[in-house]
């Protein structure tokens, strides 16, 4: 903490990416102007060296625009000790007069551990709450729920290595090529090498499912179904390891029956499914055939109405082939967050209690006495879902949001938003200034570290702990949250309990707990780590869990022998339900919305958003449809949506998209309120849940689409401030090389004084109008470059937008007639278009120049322009690219 | 057999561009005299201004000396004004008396200043700006501080402001009309160019009307309609030129502005042809060298024995007016149902206007800029639809035809 520039090292530090949950060791080697460049960590295990695009990126993720720097209380700047008193005064009153269910912490998957220990202990020991969850409940909770019934703890039981010798890898509802692209790379790797064979389970034809073997489209939902018909095959091809099934499971009967009901055969697999048999036929015998095999799941599994089912379902035939905790086998769960697996560690789930302990009276009491906890939370809390339907009732008072932004990503957002506002006492703890839940009436804002500044560990998806360590110094008065936590305890009267100096010694304590009173009993147990002295913990290398005091640190599985954390020790087979969709489509809302990722944005972009790279390749929040959909609704690819849910509505860019099942709409979930007008688009999720896990199910919410249209359309950069515009201006806002971007749509008049407020008057102006074609351009020059310039024309202006985007702040070269900027193109024609690789910031016309110039293959397009050699998530589309080119060759 | 005699009276650019195209055209086929009023051969009238304002010598000005002239055959005169002609006799007199007989004749007799009759216009700091001896008289009075005055915003006005202002005179522009190059340029297109004039130091009044040359026995100022009076050392008038048809219709020559000429450049006496600023075809007088070589080009076809027609030239301006290119071809306004394509950058004074009429190109107008316009010319002469050339017309040639 407080390290002045001077303290700062010469040497890159290691640290961990704060993105998604594969967990890749980066170099950060600070510029000592406030940036860093970034490389990946070639001695770490998650990632030996390579990055994706966004990982790369991270050096463009550290300016201090936009960051909240002090503490406010209302929308004044507060001290730091104000701003704690007034929090802990607040959750004192609430509990005086409200009791224990009235208070709420919500965290996040981004939180280091110790943040995350210390606000679950605060809470679930001290405030007598269990109203503690975390954006996690979204993300893999069902995953968690999936566990836990199975294997009766929160055991992934292998690791990434297995990945690389497994002969079969079926991913199910994941795109890691998009969401884990480090990771799909090393499979890439290993497929290529020794021909393991990859089978994707997706409903959307996804940049996964474009280099699979074989891929199965399934009907939305229909998972659970599939893998219920793979038992159901397993068992009648004599494909059973009936001695595993004896001797360390139990309820195999049972589940196989209700496979049976379910999906007795490979037909009726396909017709639940909407799959073809013979593709159902050829998963199967492959699966069957394939003693390596390891099931990758992740969002499409887990955000749906019967996620823990699907797990179960999954599971179930690794079980039932005796196929797990072995090398190269096993199911596998991606966590979608860095450190998902580290809050599930500590326990920072309303269901849980702590260090994978639930609420059993035992554990309740042998926690206490660790914690010397005055007022122990007795039963499970709230989840996410529940814990905003509490507030907007009025049950819940008092809220704690740290380090994310429930205003978007929880379902039914707009209703998420209306409960936060209110709230008596809503406390707020941000990297940024200005976000959706910030701008619900935070009535405290607690400046926390970020990602470079943060001091800690976080867990990946394979049991592994990698420290999180600062290269640069927190900004203004930015504190890290497990101190915040501690100060409010502190004035609460916990001083003792939460006297923490160092973020070391909260880890200390977190793996003390892990193996209190363990002795093999839980699965979580890092006791030879609560030892770690200061310089110890410093220099911590990544190590995968169980770490138990006294044994040797090696790789480890679990389960290849049994010996699961049931009370008899078997696993539990698990009875799928029936197939039962979590709402139906009707008339009114034919089509059933999915929500996802896309591959260069994280979250609500708070991070990624600030890349002008990451804002490069898809730069508007758009929905995927079929064309045959497309058509038949009115609609045009390119043109605008409207999506209907009962719950909200969005207008977006519409793609036209043949990968899209038919009747199945796709939006991404990145953009909010600071970054678009009609893009929140987890306003329009229902808030169904699946019934173990309380995770929303945020693929299947029914929703209508229409057409809608604006009379013009354009874009704005500039290096200065954009001026707000009409209410009912459709816009998206993105950043760019030297400033920032606006996409917009409208109906009314668009002028050059509005939305750029700030010009000046020496600026000079330079337009274009032909009005015949209803188009204006303005180029605004400053200094002799380009300060701003406005677009605006009756269609959309993509190519002009990606030749501009780059241009701010550009001088002119001698001799150049800048009034022909405003072409909105290169005199020559010359290559450009969206960047395909974001990490070497390669256009598409580049590419498709090294195409038409002779590059037969991906290698020969990355050899002759660098893209697609870094993180490898382009290049799906740049073989897609290579496909079309000799499409056309032949054609 | 004696070849034919051809005289051409006057012995400027158009003169020399027939002499030219003969040579291509029919070398040795006629005994040619050519009669010139000025001291010397012709010369670029186009860079008077340059010559003017020091950014060209009189190498830059000349074409062809008195040599090549005798050795194609041409026999020059020079400081030789012709008086008169007498078609029946087929004889050219000279004012000296000489006398010239011709088989064909040719009147390249060009234009001259016009002189507006102001009170005071007599004195001798009252100038034109029409040839090389209008721009020595020019460059010995305009010494660095003196004021001038030029009055008219056209062309010929601007290019001589622009001289004076660089000789070190401070200069204002009286034009009667709210605008410069009203002909050529519309308002925004003339607002460029004043604004880019006024940066390399020239003043103006526009909408102003000239009453009286204030002054006993030198130049004091000139008087506006308005009262005001703008103090001056010199003024130069630029109002326009009139044709020098004087010679033609004194032989009783039809003409009009200018003599009148058909499409083999032909007069109303079928010996006797005009070409350049002093004929008139089909209702134009042109005063751009332009259309002046266009007409050579056909006279000495037609002197050639070919059939040949000259069909006019489109109007066009395409020049550096005062260092800043201009250029303006084709309709100035656009009319109802047409479409306005408009690029403009007035902090780098460029303009550009295009009118589009049913997807063809019906006027344009550059400003700062030009290089394309030949180009423009082209699109707008040929009247070829510009189909995907719209949408980057502006941009100009690399861009549209890179599209």
């Amino acid at each position: 903490m407080n390290m002045r520039p001077a303290d700062l090292p010469k040497a890159p530090t290691r640290t961990t990416c704060p993105y998604c949950g594969v967990g890749c060791g980066v170099l950060a080697q600070p510029d000592h102007l406030g940036g860093a460049t970034i490389a990946g960590d070639t001695e770490h295990p998650s990632n030996f060296g390579r990055l994706c695009s966004k990982g790369s990126a991270l050096g463009e993720t550290l300016s201090l625009n936009g960051r909240l720097l002090h503490p406010e209380i209302g929308a004044k700047r507060a001290s730091w000790d104000e701003a704690l008193d007034a929090t802990a005064e607040g959750f004192r009153r609430t509990l005086e007069t409200h009791g224990p269910e009235a208070i709420a912490i919500y965290l996040s998957g981004q939180l280091l551990t110790e943040d995350y220990y210390a606000a679950n202990k605060l809470f679930k020991g001290f405030l007598g709450s269990a109203n503690v969850d975390t954006n996690s409940r979204l993300c893999m909770s069902s995953s968690v729920a999936g566990h836990k019934r199975a294997f009766g703890a929160d055991t992934v039981p292998g690791t990434y290595r297995d990945l690389e010798i497994a002969d079969l890898l079926v991913f199910v509802g994941s795109n890691a090529a998009w969401c884990h692209p480090v990771l799909y790379q090393r499979m890439l790797a290993a497929k290529a090498a020794r021909g393991a064979k990859i089978v994707v389970i997706d409903p959307r034809g996804t940049a996964t499912a474009e280099e699979a073997d074989l891929h199965l489209p399934l009907a939305g939902g229909s998972d659970a179904a599939l893998f219920c018909g793979l038992l159901v095959h397993l068992a009648d091809k004599g494909r059973l390891d009936q001695a595993y099934v004896a001797g360390h499971t139990q309820g195999f009967d049972a589940a196989l029956a209700r496979a049976r009901e379910i999906a007795p055969t490979v037909s009726a697999t396909s017709a639940a499914c909407g799959l073809p048999p013979a593709d159902v036929a050829a998963f199967f015998e492959l699966f069957a055939a394939t003693e390596r095999v390891v099931t990758l799941y992740s969002q499409g599994v887990n955000q749906a109405a019967q996620g823990t089912d699907k797990v179960g379902a999954i599971i179930n035939c690794h079980l039932a082939t005796g196929r797990i905790g072995r090398e190269g086998m096993g199911p596998f769960s991606l966590t979608g967050q860095p450190n998902a697996m580290g809050g599930r560690e500590v326990g920072g789930l309303a269901n849980q209690l702590a260090a994978h302990m639930g609420f059993e009276p035992a554990s309740i009491d042998r926690v206490r006495r660790f914690w010397d906890a005055p007022r122990m939370a007795q039963a499970d809390g709230l989840k996410a879902v529940d814990m905003f339907d509490a507030i907007g009732r009025g049950q819940i008072k008092a809220l704690w949001v740290m380090g994310t932004n429930p205003a978007v990503s929880v379902p039914r957002a707009d209703a998420v938003r209306a409960a936060l506002k209110r709230l008596d006492h809503f406390v707020v703890s941000e990297n940024v200034a200005s976000n959706d839940t910030l701008g619900a009436g935070a009535h405290i804002r607690l400046p926390a570290a970020a990602w470079g500044e943060k001091d800690g560990t976080v867990t990946n998806s394979e049991r592994r702990i990698s420290r999180q360590r600062p290269f640069l110094a927190p900004p203004g008065q930015t504190r890290p949250d497990w101190w915040a936590v501690a100060q409010v305890a502190k004035r609460l009267g916990f001083g003792e309990a939460f006297g923490w100096r160092t973020p070391g010694e909260v880890f200390r304590e977190h793996a003390a707990l892990s193996a209190f009173e363990n002795d093999g009993t839980r699965d979580f147990d890092i006791g030879a780590l609560a030892d770690l002295d200061t310089h110890d913990y410093d220099q911590l290398k990544p190590i995968q869990w169980p770490a138990r005091r006294g044994m040797a640190r090696t790789e480890t599985r679990f389960f290849a022998k049994g010996g699961f954390y049931t009370a008899n020790g078997r696993a539990n087979f698990v009875e799928v339900a029936p197939l039962a969709p979590s709402a139906s489509t009707d008339d009114r809302f034919p089509f059933r919305l999915n929500t996802g990722r896309i591959r260069d944005q994280w979250h609500t972009m708070t991070r990624t958003g600030k890349s002008q790279r990451l804002s490069s390749h898809l730069v508007e929040p758009f929905v995927e449809i079929h064309p045959d959909d497309a058509t038949a609704e009115g609609l045009k690819d390119g043109g605008f949506a409207r999506v209907t849910t009962t719950h909200g509505d969005v207008v977006l860019r519409v793609r036209a998209e043949p990968g899209q099942r038919r009747g199945a709409l796709f939006a991404p979930i990145h953009w909010n309120d600071e970054t678009s007008s009609n893009g929140r688009v987890g306003a329009l999720v229902h808030a169904a849940v699946d019934p173990f896990s309380g995770q929303p199910d945020a693929k299947a919410t029914p929703a209508a689409v229409a057409p809608a249209r604006f009379a013009r359309q354009g874009f704005a950069l500039t290096r200065g401030a954009l001026g707000a515009l009409d209410p009912a201006t459709w816009w998206a806002r993105a950043t760019v090389p030297h400033g920032f971007g606006l996409l917009f749509a409208t109906d009314h008049e668009v002028t050059l004084s509005e939305i750029f407020p700030d010009l000046e008057p020496g600026d000079e102006i330079v337009d274009y109008v032909d009005a015949g074609r209803g188009v204006a351009r303005s180029a605004v020059f400053r200094d002799g470059a380009l300060a701003a310039c406005l677009f605006v024309a009756p269609d959309r202006q993509e190519s002009a937008w990606t030749f501009l985007r780059a241009k701010l702040g550009e001088g002119l070269t001698e001799g150049q007639v800048r009034s022909l900027l405003l072409a909105g193109r290169a005199s020559d024609g010359a290559a450009c278009g969206p960047l395909v690789c974001a990490c070497h910031g390669v256009p598409k016309g580049v590419i498709e120049t090294a195409i038409r110039g002779g590059a037969a293959d991906a290698a020969a397009v990355g050899a002759t322009t660098k893209a697609g050699t870094n993180c490898g998530s382009c290049l799906p589309e740049i073989r897609r690219m290579l496909v079309a080119a000799r499409a056309l060759a032949t054609a | 057999m004696d070849r034919e005699r051809l005289v051409v009276v006057g012995a400027g650019m158009a003169s020399l561009r027939l002499l030219e195209e003969l040579k291509a055209a029919c070398p040795g086929r006629y005994a040619v005299t050519v009669i010139g009023a000025e001291p010397e051969p012709a010369y670029n009238r186009v860079l008077l201004s340059s010559l003017l304002a020091g950014e060209a010598n009189d190498e830059d000005l000349a074409f062809r000396d008195r040599a090549w002239y005798a050795a194609n055959g041409y026999r020059l005169l020079t400081g030789a004004p012709a008086q008169a002609i007498d078609p029946s006799t087929r004889r050219v007199t000279l004012k000296d008396g000489r006398a010239f007989a011709y088989d064909r004749l040719v009147l390249a007799t060009g234009s001259e200043a016009i002189r507006l009759p102001l009170p005071g216009a007599h004195l001798s700091q009252v100038l034109v700006f029409r040839d090389r001896c209008d721009a020595m008289r020019l460059k010995t009075l305009g010494v660095p501080g003196a004021r001038a005055v030029v009055i008219g915003g056209g062309l010929l006005g601007l290019e001589a402001a622009y001289g004076l202002v660089k000789l070190g005179c401070a200069v204002t522009v009286v034009h009667l009309m709210g605008r410069l190059m009203e002909r050529q340029l519309d308002a925004r297109g003339a607002a460029t160019l004043r604004r880019t004039l006024e940066a390399k130091g020239v003043a103006f009044a526009l909408g102003a009307q000239s009453k009286a040359i204030v002054g006993e026995t030198k130049v004091e100022g000139l008087e506006l309609g308005s009262g005001e009076v703008l103090p001056a050392d010199l003024i130069v008038m630029a109002c326009g030129v009139r044709p020098n048809a004087a010679l033609g219709r004194g032989a009783g020559l039809a003409a009009n502005r200018g003599l009148l000429v058909d499409d083999a450049m032909r007069t109303s006496d079928p010996r006797i042809f005009a070409l350049g600023e002093c004929a008139e075809h089909r209702g134009v007088v042109y005063g751009l060298v332009a259309p002046a070589y266009e007409q050579a080009k056909t006279l000495a076809r037609a002197l050639a024995g070919d059939d040949a027609a000259y069909a006019g030239t489109l109007l066009s301006t395409n020049l550096k007016v005062s260092g800043v290119a201009v250029f303006s071809a084709g309709a100035i306004e656009a009319e109802a149902g047409d479409e306005t394509i408009v690029l403009s950058d007035p902090g780098h004074g460029c303009y550009r206007k295009l009118i589009v009429r049913d997807d063809r190109l019906k006027g344009a107008i550059l400003v700062g800029e030009a290089s394309d316009a030949l180009w423009y010319l082209d699109l707008i002469a040929s009247g070829a639809p510009l189909g995907p050339l719209r949408d980057d017309l502006a941009f100009g040639r690399g861009f549209a035809l890179a599209a």
